[in-house]
Parts: C-alpha cells; sequence; structure tokens
C-alpha cells in the first residue's frame, strides 16, 4: 500500500516526482505516447498551386472567354475546395490579421502559405480585376449560389453600410497587430457551414447571413469584407477590366438592371449650368473639413482606447485581477486563479498590460484617424462628378461574375461570331 | 488648341495612373520580400504548454468540432504506476477497482491494466477522451503529474484563431513550428 502524503498542491501543473519511477522485476517496457504529425507541407503547395490555377483560370473565364456559364461552374469548385474541402482555412480575408501580426510582433513569422493567399489575389486583381472575388473565393460563392430575389440597393445606403467594412478593417487590423485576436477568422460568418461544426451563437449569425444572402445580393463581400476594400482600391487601376460590352456600348439600357449587386453605372447627363458653384462650394468645404475628419476620427480612437485594449486577454486578467485585490470582486475566476498559481508577481502583470494599453492608445489613435480619413474621402468622392459615356461596369464594385453578359446584346453578336468563326475553321 | 490640351489632359492621366500601378506592384513585392526576409516558415500548428494548464474543461467544450480535438495524453516516463492513481481514481474511492463510480474520468477513458504487484498502468483511449481535463487535475494535484492535455494533429484543423486558445484561462496555447509540433511533458 502506498501512504498519500496530503500534499496540497494549487491547481497549476508542477511536476514533482511525488512517486518514485517503477522498478519493473518483468521485461515490462514503459510506452511512450503517440504522436501523429501535423497536415504534411506538401498539402500546403497543393492549395497555393490550386489557388494559382482557379486565379489563372478565373481570369481568362471573365475577361477571354466571356462565359458566365464557365465562371459558374468554377466558382462551385471553388466552393468545393476552399469550402467544404479544406473548410475554408486559411482563406486570403483571414490572412490580413496574419499580415498584421507579422507587422506587430517580431516573434511572429508569417507561413509562406498565409502570406501567398494574402498576395496572389491581390496581385492578379492589380492586372485582370476582382476575378478571385467572381470564381474563387469560398465566401463570396456561397453567397452568390444562394442569390434568389436580389432587392435594389439605393446607392447612398451602399456607401454608408460599406462604412461598416471600413470600421471591420480598422479594428482587425488593430486587434491583430496587437496580438489580441483574429476577429475575422473568430467572426467568420459561413465557417459553419464549411466545418459543418460551430457553437450556437456562430450557427445563428451563419444562418442570418445566409438568408439575408437570399436577397441581398452578397451582402457580405459589399458591406462586410475587409479584404474586399483592399481588392476595391487595387482593381480601380486593374490593367485590364471587366466590360459588359466586348465592343461599343450602344445604350441599348438592356443591362441596366442587369447586376444584382448594383454595379453597373449609367451614362451621366452634365449637371445643369447653375449646380456648378453649389458643387464647387460643397467640394471645398468637405476639403476643408477632411482635417477635422481626421482629428476626431484620431480623438475618439484614443478615448476609446481602454475599452478596446481589454479585448486583449492580459489587460483583461490585470484588470480582473486588480478589482479582486480591491475587493471589488470577492471571488477569483480560472483566470486569476491560474494567474496567481503561476508565480508571476502583480507588477509584473500591470506593466505588461500597461505596456500593451499604451500600444492600444497609439494603435487607437491611428485607426480613428483612419476611419476619419475614409469617411471624409468617402464624402468627397460622393461630390465628384464622373463622365461616362456608356454603360460600364464599376471599376471598384464589380465582382467580375460576368452575369451582366448574357443581357448585352453586343455580346451575344459577338458569341455568334466566334461560334460561327469556329465551325468554319472546323468544317 | 483645345484637342492638344486634351490630349495632354489624357497622356498625364495615363501616365499617373501607369505610375500607381507600378507602384502598386512594387510595394506589394517589397512587402513579400521584406515579411519573408524574417525566415521561411512552414506552418504553425497549436499546442498546449502542460505546465500552464490548469485542467479548467475549456479544452473540451470550446474547440470548433463537436468532438475536441484536444485530448489526454500520458507521459509514461513520468508515472508511479501506483495502485491508488489520484488521476484515475476519485478522491475517495469505494474500492481500487474499474467500476465506474470509482473512477474520475465521466466517459471511461482511461484503461488500467494490472503489470506486476505494486504496478499498474494507465493508457488513455483517445476514441472515449473528450478533453475535460478531471484526470489533469487529480494527476497533478496527489501524484506525479503525467497526466495532461495536448492538442492531436490528426484531429486538430489547426485554425487561425483557435477558439479554445482565445478562451484558455491560462493563455496556455502557443503557436509551434509544423516541424517539431508537440509539447510533451518529459521526466
Amino acid at each position: 500500500m502506498i501512504l498519500i502524503l496530503w500534499l496540497c498542491c494549487a491547481a497549476g501543473a508542477l511536476s514533482i516526482q511525488r512517486f518514485p519511477p517503477p522498478e519493473f522485476e518483468t521485461d515490462h517496457v514503459i510506452p511512450t505516447a503517440a504522436q501523429p504529425p501535423a497536415r504534411e507541407g506538401v498539402f500546403d503547395l497543393l492549395d497555393v498551386a490550386v489557388l494559382v490555377a482557379a486565379l489563372s483560370l478565373a481570369s481568362w473565364l471573365v475577361l477571354k472567354k466571356r462565359s458566365r456559364k464557365g465562371v459558374f461552374a468554377l466558382m462551385l469548385f471553388s466552393l468545393a475546395y476552399f469550402g467544404f474541402w479544406r473548410k475554408g482555412c486559411v482563406c486570403a480575408i483571414g490572412a490580413i490579421g496574419n499580415v498584421s501580426l507579422a507587422l506587430g510582433d517580431a516573434s511572429y513569422v508569417i507561413p509562406w502559405v498565409v502570406l501567398a493567399f494574402f498576395m496572389l489575389p491581390l496581385v492578379f486583381t492589380l492586372f485582370f480585376g476582382r476575378t478571385f472575388c467572381g470564381a474563387v473565393c469560398p465566401l463570396g460563392a456561397i453567397q452568390d449560389v444562394v442569390l434568389l430575389k436580389p432587392i435594389r440597393i439605393p446607392a447612398w445606403l451602399e456607401t454608408s453600410l460599406r462604412l461598416l467594412a471600413w470600421l471591420y478593417l480598422s479594428l482587425a487590423v488593430l486587434f491583430a497587430v496587437t496580438a489580441s485576436a483574429f476577429v475575422i477568422c473568430r467572426y467568420d460568418p459561413f465557417i459553419a457551414f464549411f466545418r459543418l461544426s460551430a457553437n450556437p451563437a456562430l450557427w445563428v449569425i451563419s444562418f442570418s447571413m445566409l438568408v439575408i444572402a437570399l436577397f441581398v445580393g452578397r451582402p457580405y463581400c459589399r458591406f462586410l469584407c475587409p479584404y474586399g476594400l483592399v481588392l476595391r482600391q487595387v482593381s480601380r487601376i486593374s490593367k485590364f477590366r471587366v466590360t459588359i460590352t466586348p465592343d461599343e456600348c450602344i445604350q441599348c439600357r438592356l443591362c441596366e438592371d442587369a447586376c444584382p449587386f448594383g454595379a453597373i453605372e449609367k451614362p451621366t447627363v452634365e449637371w445643369p449650368r447653375d449646380e456648378h458653384p453649389k458643387g464647387r462650394k460643397r467640394l471645398l468645404l468637405l476639403m476643408c473639413l477632411f482635417p477635422v475628419f481626421i482629428a476626431a476620427g484620431a480623438f475618439i480612437g484614443y478615448t476609446l482606447h481602454p475599452k478596446l485594449a481589454s479585448v486583449h486577454p492580459t489587460v483583461q486578467l490585470a484588470n480582473r485581477v486588480k478589482f479582486e485585490q480591491a475587493g471589488v470582486y470577492k471571488e477569483s475566476i480560472d483566470q486569476s486563479k491560474a494567474f496567481y498559481s503561476s508565480g508571476q508577481t502583480l507588477n509584473d502583470l500591470y506593466e505588461t498590460a500597461n505596456e500593451k494599453k499604451q500600444e492600444f492608445a497609439l494603435g487607437g489613435a491611428i485607426m480613428g484617424a483612419f476611419m476619419g480619413l475614409v469617411v471624409g474621402g468617402t464624402l468627397l468622392s460622393n461630390s465628384i462628378f464622373w463622365r461616362r459615356s456608356g454603360y460600364e461596369a464599376q471599376r471598384a464594385g464589380c465582382f467580375a461574375c460576368g452575369r451582366c453578359y448574357n443581357y448585352c446584346p453586343q455580346h451575344r453578336v459577338w458569341q455568334k461570331t466566334k461560334k460561327l468563326q469556329m465551325s468554319e475553321t472546323d468544317g | 488648341m483645345m484637342k492638344n490640351e486634351n490630349s495632354d489632359n489624357l497622356d498625364r492621366r495615363k501616365f499617373l495612373k501607369e505610375g500607381l500601378w507600378t507602384g502598386v506592384l512594387a510595394a506589394l513585392g517589397a512587402a513579400t520580400a521584406g515579411l519573408l526576409a524574417k525566415g521561411r516558415k512552414q506552418k504553425y500548428v497549436w499546442q498546449i504548454d502542460p505546465y500552464k494548464c490548469i485542467g479548467c474543461g475549456n479544452c473540451a467544450t470550446h474547440c470548433v468540432l463537436n468532438e475536441s480535438a484536444v485530448k489526454c495524453v500520458h507521459a509514461y516516463a513520468m508515472c508511479g504506476y501506483c495502485d491508488l492513481c489520484t488521476g484515475y481514481f476519485v478522491p475517495e474511492p469505494k474500492a481500487l477497482s474499474t467500476a465506474a463510480e470509482n473512477q474520475l474520468c465521466p466517459t471511461g477513458a482511461i484503461e488500467r491494466r494490472h503489470i506486476e504487484d505494486p504496478y499498474f498502468e494507465y493508457s488513455i483511449d483517445e476514441t472515449l477522451c473528450i478533453g475535460c481535463g478531471k484526470c489533469v487535475v487529480g494527476c497533478n494535484a496527489f501524484g506525479n503529474g503525467s497526466l495532461f492535455l495536448q492538442v492531436r494533429h490528426d484531429r486538430c484543423l489547426n485554425c487561425n484563431e483557435c477558439a479554445i486558445a482565445a478562451a484558455c484561462p491560462s493563455q496556455a496555447f502557443k503557436r509551434v513550428p509544423a516541424e517539431s509540433p508537440y509539447l510533451m511533458k518529459e521526466a
């Protein structure tokens, strides 16, 4: 019988050899625990290869072949591979967090796969427009597939809701740079479907998002996706872009209501002459207010920094411990219990937390200023008059899905001519 | 005259746009090179630091998978092979038997095997273990601390943001390189 020494230890894992190792008389071998390996690195290479292939094929299908059917088929494949097979992780959108963390934390080295997933869609967009969104991104694909009866969103609402996406991007970068959380990954709205398992809250979010996507075209893409915002800006200067007509726009207006995402712009009529001074005054006013927006944003961001900082687990812990020490909370919770038994001093904890809070003070101010810039920029761009002679796909907003092609009679003619040419060379 | 001005404006605009395009491409290239300069890395995988874990039970409930990827692992070399194992038995067992009422483990995932007097070997059946950590707490409190919770890579999805890591009260989760993917307890 072995006597038990009632050493009342804290729940921390102190591995004291309380009981001596056994001395076997038989030849019993002490086993070792199994260590099944992680996913082989070669599969990462496969993922990136599939990504490059899908991006190339998407660009060719949208711009050269101009085939909506082809884009749709590729979209289904991307949904199957990147969505359900790879369970939606790692994705280009989440990679924003990894890149931010790599910039903010010297000890974090970004894995090359994650960097590839972040950079490749950007590079392809720089050349071909948002073909990633149209046929490769699994989140875009799942929304595109379930779209039933799209409602029309007025332009002012579209621009205002997009500010939510900018806020999401700002917060995501702030929380990632400070190593607090990857919020884009934490609140991925379609991951519950890709994994087919999630906690109840995430299931609710996922289902709600899908129901909304039945009637609002690509709601996540248009109003929440932080990566989409970066793609928008890059797409504005892309070398090649989606044109509704392969030829000249004859202004037949048949494509006017073709885009479920509101990305088709009508040809513009010149403002009446008496509007010009009013427009100039508004532009001047906004330009003067621009720095005010930025300053106000920086101030708000700085003021909010304690609340933002509490997302970081160490700050949260320090706050909790402080209140417990002051007697505000009578009981300890798991976090504080773990801290007390860890051997770290209170001063150490408070110092670490304060350093983190300083990071948030600076980061919050920068992010606030950035949001101010975005708000100012949005208002400014609404006050600038763009001249268009025909029906165009928005450079920033077009998802390169190819739906509008079949509405355009010039495209139909072009398609028929191509078919005739093919049959002539065959026959 | 007007036509020349217009075409000048268009050329200037085109030049600026081309310049911006090249600038963005160069910036992307520079960023890629800069981020890769820290060292080419394969993926990180998640692991629990066994010396920080307090056995709170969140591993069983917070994993995004219905069956948690965290299981109990036994560092046999550290084990005392005791008859009265405080990781196996409840604090006051009625008998030192395999009866369910005497076991700490809620799913009966620990196998108790008699080797020779007075030594017993305890093994974890991963198909039954749910990663709740009750055995870990018992083993750490009164035993050698040879039982510990660890992420199993044949089950873990390796989410970019680990839901358990976010909920861990002692911040025991860390990213380790995929080349050496396990943090084990050593004797």
